[in-house]
């Protein structure tokens, strides 16, 4: 009698597993993309309302925030090297300093959209409905686009706490790292998307 | 289970003995077979609750005036009309299934590249489809948008549009995983010596619509993400009190729901490309051309969308290009069609019940493409747009198209899935009932759109009412027909005859197996040496 026997033989394809993750961050990529669409045809049609509006924008917290992300990047990319060589607890360290600068990055986030919505600036509030119509599809971008740039921000700490947690349990170890890989190219898109929203919100003025 | 006259063969994926036994075993099960036929079941149900919700707005069609029920009704009905079958019938459809099914066998390999993230989509899938149901019911009555969920109307309405966009929303995410799962899975699990053109031709035609599926679906996410964003937030990004434009919301739609046809019509023709040659016992004619006009319709499907707009605003240039390169999808597509037709010539033509649905598609699907030439064609366009016309054009090419070669692929497949055959002569009873129904419900259509007849609406001024008349008795034919079609499928499935391993005569892959499959399919490594279509 057979058996379930697909859990027992292991199929491991890494190549595959990685070709999987890279087709998986072009449909985000695309998805970010119809955004962005957006953006641009709303910036020419409202090119002076998006300048003023855009002065509203912190961007010293903003420059913090591409800070953390460029820094964590680095670091995952670190730990991916540190695996490779067997070292354990420098990927560990360096996996750490990640999630932490990733932590960093909401803790900012925060603070901005509490100072924005202190002072009424949200979509759908009633200062903003008194605002021309290119700030409010101005702020209204900004909320949605950060917002949904934060949501990436939290499924991709999710995804690297799995992964210090399988180190931690030598699941993932010098000669099965494709995890810790695929983490990391989703961790280099987070980061990606956040560079082009940077300037698009807080620098283009 | 009912009184079976002969036992199936043990050992099959029908009896696998897993950790868990019974439904649980299904619904944990990470072999694609088992996934495909819970899929199967799914889309069953939808497609009938589906056709039951059609057959209503026929009813009410039946005379002028209102018979049973009001026009908001009438609006809740060919809105989760569309919903059901769009997103969870047709879009799903072939791929899931068969694709399922019969990718990993058809290429030699023991599963798909990841049978965890496959399991894992059938329950996207279901969720998105409860999400669907519950739109109906919750909130301020059923949506009433059109599957469509055109802003700013969708943006106003008070109905429950949220659940049923974010539904369409879960049930993209489950189509491009499954996308990407099949794009991986042919990229890196073909048998050996099975090069890219050595591979059959549905597999072909899956890769195709799978990267369709991986392309084109986050367009459609993020759109209704916005829709959902603006009815909570009211940022605007469509509602021009706001500032928005509607017509970007148009754009960025169809950008995905073009594309989403040729998800739904390549894995068809896919299916239609394995039968004919194992009913003509020929070769396939012009292979490769069959290989490239799928991948040239996945890559030319992308720039037609604006066919849908013609009335909508655009440039004229715009409007032309769109109007060209509408045209231009029509040329792999006539490959296709002249390349089945040259495969039948001299063959030595068996016409079973497969056979009978796969003829029929080529009739259909030829109606419903030279219709949508026409629909392509500017002047025309303006003409009959949003009328009856264009009803009639897409259920001849979703339903005539992608719905036939779903039957023609359930009956073909049918003995392998199952291990056991299907009445014959019910079979080919309930498909000329099918196809009769099927021309009587929407032919009428043509003349009626071209009468005038505008789409979506309640009621009818008298001129129009001998064809409405015949079209809705069209369409108790068709349900008939379906009812025959369904009853002797499963009963089929439970007491039919035991099916030999290869009772078409098929060459392709799967028929060098046992049927129904054992678990992992192959119990020797393959290798390929010759192409898939090698009859003498």
């Amino acid at each position: 009698m057979d058996h379930n026997t697909l859990e027992e033989h292991e199929h491991r394809d890494d190549v595959g597993s990685k070709l999987g993750m890279w087709i998986f961050i072009f449909t985000e990529l695309l998805l970010f993309g119809g955004l962005f669409l957006v953006y641009a045809v709303l910036r020419a049609k409202y090119f002076q309302d998006f300048h003023v509006a855009a002065h509203q924008l912190n961007v010293f917290i903003g420059s913090i925030n591409t800070l953390a992300l460029l820094v964590s990047s680095m670091t995952i990319a670190m730990s991916i090297t540190a695996i490779q060589k067997n070292q354990k607890k420098v990927a560990l360290i360096l996996l750490s300093i990640t999630f932490f600068l990733a932590f960093i990055f909401l803790v900012n986030k925060y603070f901005e959209w509490g100072l924005k919505i202190h002072h009424h600036l949200y979509p759908g509030s009633d200062l903003v409905l008194t605002l021309t119509h290119g700030e409010i599809l101005f702020f209204g971008l900004y909320f949605f686009m950060t917002g949904l740039h934060a949501l990436h921000i939290i499924i991709g700490m999710s995804l690297i706490g799995v992964v210090i947690f399988k180190v931690k349990n030598d699941k993932i170890r010098s000669d099965n790292f494709q995890l810790l890989e695929n983490a990391g190219l989703y961790w280099h898109l987070v980061d990606l998307i956040w560079i082009f929203l940077f300037p698009l919100l807080y620098l283009i003025t | 289970m009912g009184s079976k006259p002969v036992a199936l063969p043990t050992g099959s994926y029908l009896d696998q003995q897993g950790k868990y036994k019974g439904i649980l075993g299904w619904l944990t099960s990470t072999d694609h077979k088992r996934i495909a036929i819970l899929y199967l079941s799914c889309i069953a149900i939808f497609f009938l609750v589906g056709a039951t919700l059609g057959g209503i707005m026929k009813l009410e069609l039946l005379k002028a005036g209102q018979q049973y029920f009001g026009p908001q009704t009438y609006n809740g009905f060919f809105t989760v009309h569309g919903i059901i079958m769009i997103f969870m019938v047709v879009i799903p459809g072939l791929s899931a299934v068969f694709g399922n099914f019969f990718l990993p066998i058809m290429i030699g390999a023991k599963d798909v590249a990841f049978p965890r993230l496959n399991l894992f989509s059938w329950y996207i899938y279901l969720a998105g489809s409860a999400i669907a149901i519950y739109s109906q019911f919750g909130g301020h009555g059923a949506p009433d948008t059109g599957w469509t969920f055109y802003a700013p109307y969708s943006i106003n309405t008070n109905t429950n549009v949220i659940p049923a966009v974010l539904a369409a929303f879960v049930l993209g995410f489950s189509s491009i995983l499954t996308g990407l799962n099949f794009i991986v899975t042919i990229h890196r699990m073909r048998a050996k010596g099975m090069t890219w053109f050595k591979m059959p031709l549905f597999p072909w035609s899956i890769y195709a619509t799978a990267w369709i599926q991986v392309l084109a679906t986050p367009i459609i996410g993020i759109t209704l993400l916005m829709v959902i964003a603006e009815r909570t937030l009211r940022i605007g990004f469509f509602d021009p009190s706001l500032g928005g434009d509607p017509i970007l919301y148009q754009h960025l739609f169809w950008i995905y729901s073009h594309p989403a046809v040729y998800i739904m019509i390549l894995p068809a023709m896919g299916v239609i490309t394995e039968i004919i040659p194992t009913f003509c016992q020929r070769n396939v004619f012009g292979y490769k051309a069959i290989a490239f006009s799928s991948m040239a319709i996945a890559g030319v499907g992308y720039l037609v969308w604006g066919h849908h707009m013609f009335t909508s605003g655009m440039s004229n240039f715009a409007r032309i290009a769109f109007s060209f390169l509408t045209f231009v999808v029509a040329i792999p597509s006539a490959i296709k069609v002249f390349n089945w037709i040259t495969t039948m010539y001299k063959g030595s033509i068996l016409v079973r019940t497969p056979f009978l649905y796969t003829l029929s598609f080529i009739f259909l699907f030829m109606i419903g493409g030279l219709t949508g030439l026409t629909l392509g064609s500017l002047a025309i366009n303006v003409h009959v747009h949003d009328t009856y016309y264009v009803v009639a054009h897409f259920h001849y090419i979703v339903f005539g198209g992608m719905g036939f070669a779903f039957f023609a692929a359930i009956h073909y497949w049918f003995p392998k899935m199952f291990g056991r055959m299907y009445k014959e002569r019910l079979g080919n009873i309930a498909w000329g009932i099918v196809f009769g129904g099927f021309n009587l419900l929407y032919f009428p259509m043509f003349v009626l759109g071209l009468q005038g007849m505008p789409r979506r609406y309640f009621d009818y001024l008298p001129e129009y009412s001998t064809g409405q008349f015949i079209s809705s008795i069209g369409a108790f034919v068709l349900i008939t027909g379906l009812i025959l079609m369904v009853y002797n499928l499963v009963r089929s499935a439970r007491k039919g005859e035991l099916a030999p391993m290869n009772p078409w005569n098929g060459q392709t892959l799967e028929w060098t197996i046992a049927s129904p499959p054992p678990l992992e399919n192959f119990d020797r490594e393959i290798v390929i040496t010759e192409s898939p279509y090698n009859y003498k």
